[in-house]
């Protein structure tokens, strides 16, 4: 059924694409393209790219070690780790080397807040809020003149704030409520009668309704920023928000609708980019991981190490990057012990996407928190 | 709860996070009246309700003109055109009509959002908008689509503090209540004007209307069940004559600006009238005048006035006691306000129950983004629609009751999911902030351990401010 609301949508993003001032700029120079996808709420790396021979994780996890069979079995990505079976997509890019896996990563962050580990993902520092500017915006000045980069979201988020101009695009609107959001309100309305059975009441309505993933939803966003990057004389660099991974009750069920999602953005993504593809790098990354153990809820709580996804025809694929760490030995005993550092991945990501001097990125963008710029994730 | 947080929410419009907050919450609520403007300049400079009346002038000839919606040509208009020309010709005037009347309509709105979000009077703020409710009308009449704000805005805002006769003289002679209730046309049946109608056998005879008698008595002063249908009447008929210049029957029409009040001595019914058991003997415009003024001031309209103060600031069912006490102090004061809301804010009911009382969707909204920070609607979002989709478009209630007062209105499943579609865009919308250290500032000791904890472990900034709007606590005051 198209409804009124979703029509007026359809309506509107056309519109805006046609009429956005900030997108209509002259040619870029560079013909790289980054898409840069903010996972937002602490992606379980272990549940989305599973290392294959750690018994450890069947003794932790039980029955979340394994995604649900109904699901099918995981996906063999190399002879040490597979995918969950929901990232079908990713792994058939990854076999035919157009993604590839960085494991164990994290930033320099060791606590376990989602606002300030974000926060040190987007500025790229050392301490939360420590940095005005995100590290995609100290970037710019290093980059052949290209339009701005845009956000495909309604506000400009903190990783392209700072002084080289930017701009954000998203469709004029009012998105549906994330899922994420949606749960927590309905566990904040748990203590009050009134409002708990109007939640439950619309959820119900909402659910017969077979509200999904429409317009305003993050694969719709992903088409249109593959819309953007396609053009010719369009940005080279996108962003966009993917939340919903905050998986602390029932994980099995909802971190599998993540990972779908993220796999069908990155499929359209792909598709929308055309030719273009063959030049793209796609980085998908989170604030943090998750505790190797199950908890009471049948999910898993914040922890430190994640994986960061990395697709596109420019990835040097086909390989999960990185060492390994094991999980006999755990950070603070109870999560993925961070290895590899996060600003390494990005910092070599995007000086090989546009062809950088590696130490150069490290020291203009990534100066309070440097790391040696990790070689060999992106091809020439 | 603190007694600060009560005179933010209760009484005002929310904390906003870049404001202090007061340390003698009852005297900054007294000392508002002082520092309010009842006409400041984003007001000033919008198109008053003269600019409206021509505009509506305009149209009904326009209409006349294309001979549609019912309105009969008069001497004088030009010949319509015919077939094919007269249809575009209809349908491109209608299209700019309607989007002028959007465009107005949606200055004034965000005008006063803009006044709600910097006000550092949210109290008078407050009360400028529950007295335009009490005086409701309605944009959905052609005669009335853009007078939502010159209503408020020249009738209400003035006279918020005054007497409350005033308030309602000024209301009854405005071109909104006039035209929205029928009354700029309404003719005595023993006028001149009607008698000439007769002696010509005018196909179109004058008449007298009883929409505005009816809503004054019944929604404006003594309320439902305290009139008869005789007081109507006798109110009718005192009220022929009151119009609105720009709209002449001539040749026994007096000329006036449009938009401008006049009183039009052919219209007007002569002969005495009774009216809530007095009988009126005046001339002319003196006469509603009189009943007016007497009617302002009846025991009944005062217990009317009490209950739906309480009832706004302080719960769905507002204490008896309460009540009673108000409407002595209205009688004692000569239906001065200022002393009436003197009473409520020193009410020892007003600061007992907490959160009695469910936002509705303007309440919840003007908080929302005060307590973001903002001062206009943030990036893309646009007011009036969002407004129209939480449920309660500014200014056209439907009816000249007004909206109701009363949370089983506005806690409704669908309403409390869009409050939380709104809640998610604001927050994205919103410049980047710690919900945390916010949801403290914005609700000093009325936010619980649940919604701290809630919002403390939301996956994003956003995430968590969107939490703190539409938590229990933030959606009540």
């Amino acid at each position: 059924m198209i409804d009124r609301r979703s029509l007026i949508a359809r309506a509107g993003m056309i519109g805006g694409l046609a009429l956005h001032p900030g997108l209509a700029l002259a040619a870029a120079t560079t013909q790289s393209r980054l898409v840069f996808i903010i996972l937002r709420g602490a992606m379980d790396g272990l549940a989305a790219i599973s290392p294959a021979n750690e018994p450890r994780l069947l003794q932790l996890r039980g029955a979340l070690a394994r995604p649900p069979e109904q699901l099918g079995a995981p996906l063999p990505l190399t002879a040490d780790f597979t995918a969950h079976p929901a990232l079908a997509g990713f792994a058939g890019l990854f076999a035919a080397k157009e993604a590839a896996v960085v494991h164990a990563v994290a930033s320099p962050y060791r606590e376990r807040s989602h606002f300030d580990a974000q926060n040190i993902l987007e500025t790229g520092g050392n301490a939360a809020y420590a940095l005005k500017d995100g590290w995609l915006n100290r970037l710019l000045p290093l980059l052949p003149p290209a339009p701005p980069p845009v956000a495909i979201s309604a506000a400009l988020p903190t990783l392209l704030q700072g002084a080289a101009p930017t701009t954000s695009f998203a469709p004029s609107r009012l998105p549906d409520a994330s899922a994420s959001l949606k749960m927590r309100v309905a566990a904040l309305y748990e203590g009050d009668p009134l409002l708990h059975r109007l939640w439950g009441e619309a959820m119900a309505t909402e659910m017969m309704a077979g509200n999904q993933d429409g317009p305003g939803g993050p694969v719709a966003l992903a088409a249109t920023a593959a819309r953007l990057l396609a053009q010719p004389a369009g940005p080279r660099i996108a962003v966009l928000d993917h939340g919903g991974w905050d998986t602390h009750a029932g994980q099995a069920v909802r971190l599998a609708a993540q990972l779908r999602q993220l796999d069908t953005m990155i499929a359209t993504l792909k598709s929308g980019l055309g030719p273009a593809w063959a030049d793209t790098l796609v980085i998908c990354a989170t604030e943090f991981g998750r505790t190797v153990a199950v908890n009471g809820t049948n999910g898993t709580d914040h922890g430190t190490a994640s994986a960061v996804l990395l697709a596109g025809g420019r990835v040097a694929g086909g390989r999960v990057h990185g060492d390994w760490p094991g999980l006999t030995r755990l950070f603070e005993d109870r999560d993925l012990l961070p290895i590899t550092s996060l600003n390494a991945v990005l910092a070599g990501s995007v000086a090989g996407l546009f062809g950088l001097d590696p130490d150069r990125v490290v020291r203009s963008v990534f100066a309070t928190a440097p790391a040696a710029a990790m070689a060999g994730l992106v091809r020439a | 709860m603190s007694i600060a947080a009560i005179a933010l929410n209760r009484f005002g419009l929310g904390a906003r996070p870049d404001a202090t907050a007061p340390a003698d919450p009852r005297a900054w609520l007294i000392a508002q009246f002082s520092a309010f403007e009842p006409r400041p300049a984003i007001i000033a400079a919008l198109p008053d309700a003269a600019a409206m009346t021509a505009q509506y002038r305009d149209n009904l000839r326009q209409l006349r003109q294309v001979g549609i919606g019912g309105i009969p040509r008069q001497p004088g208009d030009p010949e319509p055109p015919k077939g094919a020309e007269a249809q575009a010709l209809a349908e491109a005037q209608q299209k700019a009509r309607r989007e002028a009347f959007r465009a107005a309509y949606a200055g004034q709105v965000r005008a006063r959002l803009a006044l709600a979000l910097a006000s550092h009077a949210p109290f008078a703020e407050r009360l400028v908008h529950f007295w335009s409710n009490h005086f409701a009308i309605s944009t959905d009449k052609l005669a009335t689509a853009t007078m939502g704000g010159p209503h408020e805005f020249e009738a209400i805002r003035p006279h918020i503090a005054g007497r409350f006769s005033d308030l309602l003289l000024a209301v009854t002679r405005h071109p909104a209540m006039m035209f929205y209730l029928d009354q700029a046309q309404s003719v005595g049946p023993g006028s001149l004007l009607a008698e000439v109608a007769r002696r010509r056998n005018a196909p179109r005879q004058p008449g007298l209307n009883e929409n505005l008698a009816r809503e004054i008595l019944e929604l404006h002063t003594l309320g439902a069940g305290h009139y008869t249908q005789a007081d109507v009447a006798g109110l009718a008929r005192a009220l022929t004559g009151w119009s609105i210049g720009g709209f002449v029957r001539r040749p026994l029409g007096l000329d006036a600006p449009p938009g401008q009040f006049i009183f039009q001595p052919a219209w007007h019914e002569p002969g005495r009238v009774t009216v809530a058991g007095k009988t009126y003997a005046q001339d002319g415009e003196a006469q509603a005048r009189a009943i007016l003024d007497d009617l302002a001031l009846h025991p009944q309209t005062a217990r009317h006035l009490a209950t739906k103060l309480a009832r706004h600031f302080i719960n769905d069912d507002p204490p008896p006691h309460l009540v009673g006490r108000l409407a002595a102090t209205y009688l004692a004061n000569g239906g001065a306000l200022l002393p009436v809301y003197q009473a409520l804010i020193t009410a020892p009911e007003a600061w007992a129950t907490p959160l009695a009382k469910f936002k509705n969707p303007w309440d919840w909204t003007v908080s929302a983004m005060r307590a973001l920070g903002l001062n206009d609607a943030p990036g893309n979002a646009r007011i009036a629609p969002m407004l129209n989709e939480l449920g309660q478009p500014i200014w056209r209630p439907g009816s000249p009751a007004g909206w109701p007062d009363a949370a089983s209105r506005w806690a409704a499943p669908d309403a409390l999911l869009r409050r939380v579609e709104v809640a998610g865009r604001l927050a994205s919308l919103a410049p980047a902030a710690d919900p945390r250290a916010l949801a403290a500032r914005v609700l000093p000791g009325v936010l619980s351990a649940t919604t701290a904890t809630a919002i403390a472990r939301a996956e994003s900034p956003a995430e968590g401010m969107a939490l703190l709007l539409v938590s229990p606590e933030f959606l009540r005051r």
